[in-house]
């Protein structure tokens, strides 16, 4: 109960006291509502499902609601200035009390499901009419708390609704089965209703949601903002700058101006689900184009042409669909719509490999080096590529694929200096000197990478450590070029020749530096 | 300077006499004093100096500051007679292997530590491991010329890059140097002054870039015939201490990366070289001009297709501009006359080989430069009398014309020059109308120091008697193809002109061993070309070889005359011979081998030598071990044995084998000159 006050408070930092005093009891409504619902209560079915409007007017809630509340949260914007004046403590208390009651009863359907489903295993009308029942009265009673909170509480909209994933994904999985229309002029209430639980608090709540509505396969969930947080004026919620390295393109030199454009929001599960058809207005993801159609129908008659049927509505929905653009479900994401500096994500892959990249363990490993890890597998092919051929070396011992990305570090930090790989100097060596002996080699190999860093340079050169030092110390460096004669005569062989009068002496070279 | 030629001692050395005590005594300042009075007069003093006592050698081994053996294997013994040499200069040792490197960093004493210049710019043969002994044991090497090191890849550099304290450093022609070897030199060299990348061909703007942000002290920078484009050039414009950016060359540099600079060019930058910059027009070179307000000196040789009047009138933004090179431009429109109003400031004004130069507009230009000391109009084929009136009468204090290829400018027009321009110290009248008289007129300028007068054929003993009496400074005298030049003339010339050091004589037919005995008395004489002259022999060659020892360049092609005796005499008194042409000569095997005891020897030019076998030739070549460079006749490239061939090619020497017909007849010089004109209607 404290941890979700908390992290509802950090989250509501802009919002007054005596919002955050509804809030607790509606969230105090909602612990007990989860905690007993094992008790087993039988209560009368409400009015019928499918008529509830998709207003907050539905003939059946007034039977739930009190009267004085009941014309406000009919035009929840109009009303809400005038209700945050009048504010009657007297009507929320009768109404936190109509909802226990009201909350007790659903309990106990709940509880005699439970029970009479390990009793006889047929009976599937029954349980599901029950199911249909409890779901409904769930909804009221949501309804209920917003309106008792939410309305309260002007200042609370869009931005906290979206903050909580999986608070939102409730919403969804309430109200579409219901048959809720989530258009703009709904938003509100439903917003402040995901407010209720805690962020850590909702999972079960969530699963049991979701158990009650498995004969939707098709669930909404994702959520429509016709205007994100920033473009309604609603102030963003101060919220910690987690500020994810960013590896995605998408929405990155884009600047659009908030308002212009829909956000979108994918749910993890979406995301990560091996979705690869998707629907441009909702960003739903299907396994099959076709199961994708018969969805777009659901948009609207445009989409149920032939043509439309035919392929995907690329190109007719070009003109008349608003700019859509992405957001990450990753609260403190930069990604996310509540970060102060959203950048949106240009498309779903976007969205699916950003998630994938910041969000989620590397899981494949790269064969080759055992050290890299990826999330995205194309990541993973494609480094596997270069894998090995990371042949830009710095002094320090960081490789990279490219030339300008080594130069990039090598100007960044002091010290570093390029490095030249152990082949090229061999290979130079070998081309300078055709008669390259093998101590020769190794100290090359050696010189190759040892460049000292700046002593005040805390990084050891990790390639200087390889070097063989007694060998290759000053006092047996002069040694080393006794074997180096043949140099001075390269190409050509002197046994063999004629004349014994060349004018070169450099024959005394390795003497003489032993001698010294 | 040559130090240390191992065989040769003083003829006559006798033990240290009583009379050398006194020199004993001498504090060192007075004895180093002593030294350099006696190496300005003659370089090979300071060998007699060394033997005449032991302290004078010892005073001697510590005054000396430069190194230059004729061999690397001598470097050990030389280090150990001069160990506080600060300059080692290798550029006689064609091959320079790593194990020599080595032996100077080995080298006894403090000679290594000691060490601050080294010059390799002439050698090949080493590679990393060379250098990187060096890098070890020289900690204080500040000076580094690896010039022309083709061989030299990343490794080197990489080696170089651990010589912490270097500020001049020279990788030019290491063309197998890329980014990477540029890079650690960069961080390794972070002092770097001078930097010389000329034909780096491996280096792009990476390189560049990571150059300017580590060298912040770079002053002198030549990026000549990179690749650098516009994705570097900002960085290196906005170096601190820029002054002076050489970009010969450079493809990469074009109107789009000049424009995209704004304001961000070096206040500091004071010489720009943007010559030969083939993607450069006016537009770009105007935008960058106002961003350089410090600029002393500006070359578009070859650069803009095009001066025009905008262009010349953006130089009004450089007002301290000195000098300016326009080298093979073209003038439109007036460009030449804006030239004269925008930039009064000049002082040296290069119009070489442009088109578009006309009288009115050139007198228009030098009328306005009234301080101009320096005028270059050479190959400006349509000026006549009218603009060099103009230029006589505007600039009186020129110090140095040259008009060579001004056909149109008459004799009478010439005489103006020695009139109006008594400063002159550097004269090019090659091809031109110029007689006796105007030579006669000359006679005032009697600072008189370089004086080109061939292919002037009008001209005789009677003028050059003049120059010879009133020119005592001439160092440089060119008259070539003057057949109207006599022995009486050369005479007066060389008793004249005591400071005399080249002399071109090609093709005077007329002079004898007379002229080459008067020229023997002078001592500075380095450079004598007296190609088709059929009369002088080897009695004139033998006096020159005895009197003037510092000679180091001949060319004796087709003086017929010229048998082993000269050759015999060159061997044993031109020790500084650097460079022959024997061609056409009498020599024989005797006497090139007599001449390949010169160590010092680097080029020879032995084609169609009748008394030349292919023995005698192999057995010079050998003897001859600095050689550099030897054109040779085609035909004993089958004559020699392969394996010979590739030795002295391993040593450093590169063959050159020339197959040009046997011609003996020399055509006269005007035929020759009316031959050179006709190709000019054409």
């Amino acid at each position: 109960m404290e941890g979700g006050m908390t992290s509802l408070e950090t989250a509501m930092k802009a919002s007054s006291s005596m919002a955050s005093g509804a809030i607790r009891n509606a969230d105090s409504d909602q612990q007990t509502l989860r905690s007993n619902s094992l008790e087993q209560f039988y209560f009368p079915r409400p009015g019928q499902l499918p008529g509830i409007p998709p207003f907050f007017g539905p003939p059946s809630s007034s039977l739930y609601l009190p009267n004085d509340n009941e014309a406000k949260i009919g035009n929840p914007f109009e009303s809400i200035p005038s209700q945050n004046k009048d504010w009657d403590p007297h009507a929320i208390v009768s109404n936190l009390t109509f909802l226990e009651q009201k909350i007790k009863q659903v309990k106990d359907i709940v509880q005699s499901m439970s029970n009479r489903e390990n009793q006889i295993a047929g009976g599937s009308c029954e349980v599901a009419a029950k199911q249909q029942l409890i779901t409904a009265d769930l909804t009221s009673i949501i309804i209920q708390l917003i309106s008792t909170a939410g309305s309260l509480l002007p200042s609370m909209k869009n931005p906290l609704l979206s903050s909580n994933p999986a608070v939102r994904q409730l919403g969804n999985s309430l109200g579409s089965p219901m048959g809720f229309g989530m258009n703009a002029n709904q938003r509100p209430s439903v917003d402040n209703k995901t407010d209720i639980p805690g962020a850590g608090k909702t999972s079960d709540y969530d699963e049991l949601m979701n158990n009650l509505n498995t004969t939707q396969d098709e669930r909404d969930e994702l959520m429509k903002c016709p205007n994100p947080c920033g473009g309604e004026g609603s102030e963003p919620t101060p919220m910690e700058d987690h500020d994810v390295k960013e590896s995605d393109d998408g929405g990155e030199g884009e600047n659009l101006p908030p308002g212009s454009y829909v956000v979108l929001q994918l749910e993890k599960e979406e995301i990560l689900a091996p979705h690869t058809h998707f629907c441009l207005i909702c960003g739903k993801g299907f396994k099959r184009d076709a199961n994708l159609r018969m969805h777009m129908r659901g948009h609207g008659d445009e989409y149920k042409t032939p043509a439309a049927l035919a392929k995907p509505t690329k190109d007719s929905g070009s003109d008349h669909a608003p700019v859509t653009r992405y957001s990450c479900p990753f609260v403190g994401c930069k990604r996310n719509k509540e970060h102060k500096k959203f950048q949106p994500l240009k498309t779903i892959l976007c969205v699916k490999n950003h998630y994938k990249r910041s969000h989620c363990d590397k899981s494949y490993t790269c064969s080759r080096c055992n050290t890299k890890k990826f999330s995205v597998i194309a990541d993973l092919k494609t480094h596997e590529k270069h894998c090995g051929r990371d042949k830009w070396l710095c002094s320090c011992g960081t490789t990279f694929s490219r030339k300008d990305k080594l130069f990039g570090h090598v100007a960044l930090f002091q010290g570093h200096t390029p490095a030249l790989p152990m082949d090229d100097v061999k290979v130079s060596e070998a081309s300078e000197q055709p008669q390259d002996s093998e101590p020769m080699n190794e100290m090359t190999r050696s010189m190759g990478y040892s460049f000292p860093c700046s002593s005040s340079d805390g990084l050891s050169n990790l390639d200087m450590k390889m070097v063989d030092d007694a060998r290759f110390s000053p006092l047996s460096f002069d040694p080393c070029f006794g074997a180096f004669d043949d140099f001075t005569r390269p190409g050509f062989d002197i046994s063999e020749d004629p004349f014994s009068f060349l004018p070169l002496g450099s024959c005394s070279y390795g003497q003489q530096n032993v001698d010294s | 300077m040559t130090a240390t030629a191992p065989a040769r001692r003083e003829p006559k050395r006798r033990r240290p006499s009583p009379a050398a005590a006194p020199l004993d005594s001498l504090a060192d300042e007075l004895l180093f004093l002593i030294l350099d009075r006696a190496a300005a007069a003659d370089p090979r003093a300071l060998k007699a100096f060394a033997a005449a006592s032991r302290a004078c050698r010892a005073a001697e081994s510590r005054h000396r500051r430069a190194l230059r053996p004729l061999r690397a294997d001598l470097l050990p013994a030389a280090l150990a007679r001069y160990p506080r040499a600060p300059r080692l200069d290798l550029t006689l040792c064609a091959r320079v292997p790593d194990a020599a490197l080595a032996a100077v960093a080995a080298a006894p004493g403090a000679a290594a530590a000691s060490l601050r210049d080294l010059d390799l710019s002439r050698s090949a043969g080493f590679g990393a491991p060379g250098l990187a002994a060096v890098a070890r044991a020289c900690a204080g090497l500040q000076d580094l010329d690896l010039s022309n090191g083709v061989e030299l890849g990343d490794a080197a550099a990489a080696e170089v890059a651990r010589m912490r304290g270097l500020t001049r450093l020279s990788l030019a022609r290491c063309k197998a140097v890329t980014d990477m070897g540029i890079g650690c030199v960069a961080v390794g060299c972070a002092d770097l002054r001078d930097l010389s990348l000329r034909w780096c061909l491996g280096v792009t703007d990476l390189g560049i870039r990571l150059l300017a942000l580590k060298c912040r002290k770079l002053a002198t920078l030549d990026l000549s015939y990179t690749m650098i484009t516009k994705e570097s050039l900002p960085v290196i414009m906005k170096l601190p201490n820029l002054q002076v950016l050489t970009l010969v060359g450079c493809i990469g540099i074009d109107d789009d990366a000049l424009c995209s600079l704004e304001k961000e060019c070096s206040k500091s930058l004071q010489v720009l070289d943007m010559s030969h910059c083939q993607n450069v027009t006016d537009v770009g070179v105007s935008s960058i001009v106002k961003s350089m307000p410090n600029l002393l000196e500006l070359d578009l040789s070859y650069c803009c297709p095009q001066i025009t009047p905008p262009l010349a009138r953006s130089f009004k933004n450089i007002t301290k501009l000195r000098t300016l090179k326009l080298e093979g431009c073209k003038f439109v429109a007036d460009g030449l006359k804006a030239i004269g109003t925008s930039c009064v400031s000049i002082r040296e004004l290069s119009l070489s080989k442009c088109s578009g130069v006309t009288d009115t507009e050139l007198s228009f230009a030098v009328s306005r430069l009234k301080n101009l000391l320096k005028l270059d109009i050479t190959c400006c084929r349509n000026i006549t009398d009218l603009s060099l009136a103009a230029i006589t009468s505007s600039c009186a204090s020129l110090i140095s014309l040259r008009m060579e290829a001004c056909s149109r400018v008459s004799s009478g027009a010439l005489q103006l020059i020695g009139k109006h321009c008594s400063q002159l110290e550097e004269l090019d009248l090659t091809d031109s109308d110029l007689d006796d008289e105007g030579l006669k007129g000359l006679a005032g300028c009697s600072k008189l120091s370089s004086l080109k007068i061939g292919i002037c054929l009008r001209i005789s003993d009677e003028g050059l008697i003049h120059i010879g009496k009133s020119c005592p400074k001439l160092r440089d005298i060119d008259l070539y193809r003057c057949g109207g030049i006599r022995d009486d003339g050369i005479i007066q010339i060389a008793l004249g002109c005591p400071m005399l050091e080249s002399i071109n004589l090609s093709y005077c037919t007329e002079i004898t061993d007379r002229s080459l005995m008067s020229l023997s008395k002078c001592g500075k004489l380095t450079t004598l070309e007296m190609r088709g002259c059929p009369r002088v022999s080897s009695t004139g060659l033998s006096e020159i070889a005895m009197g003037c020892r510092l000679l180091s360049k001949l060319d004796i092609k087709k003086c017929f005359e010229i048998n082993d005796v000269a050759m015999l005499y060159l061997s044993q008194f031109s020790h500084s011979l650097r460079q022959i042409n024997l061609s056409y000569c009498s020599v024989t095997d005797i006497g090139l081998l007599s001449l390949s005891s010169i160590c010092g020897l680097q080029n020879m030019t032995i084609v169609h030598l009748s008394g030349i076998t292919p023995n005698g030739l192999i057995a010079a070549l050998m003897v001859c071990g600095g050689l550099r460079k030897v054109k040779l006749h085609e035909a004993f490239k089958s004559m020699m044995p392969p394996h010979m061939i590739k030795a002295v090619e391993a040593r450093g020497c590169g063959l050159q084998w020339i197959d040009k017909p046997f011609k003996v007849e020399v055509e006269p010089c005007d035929v020759w000159k009316q031959q050179s004109q006709d190709v000019l209607v054409r």
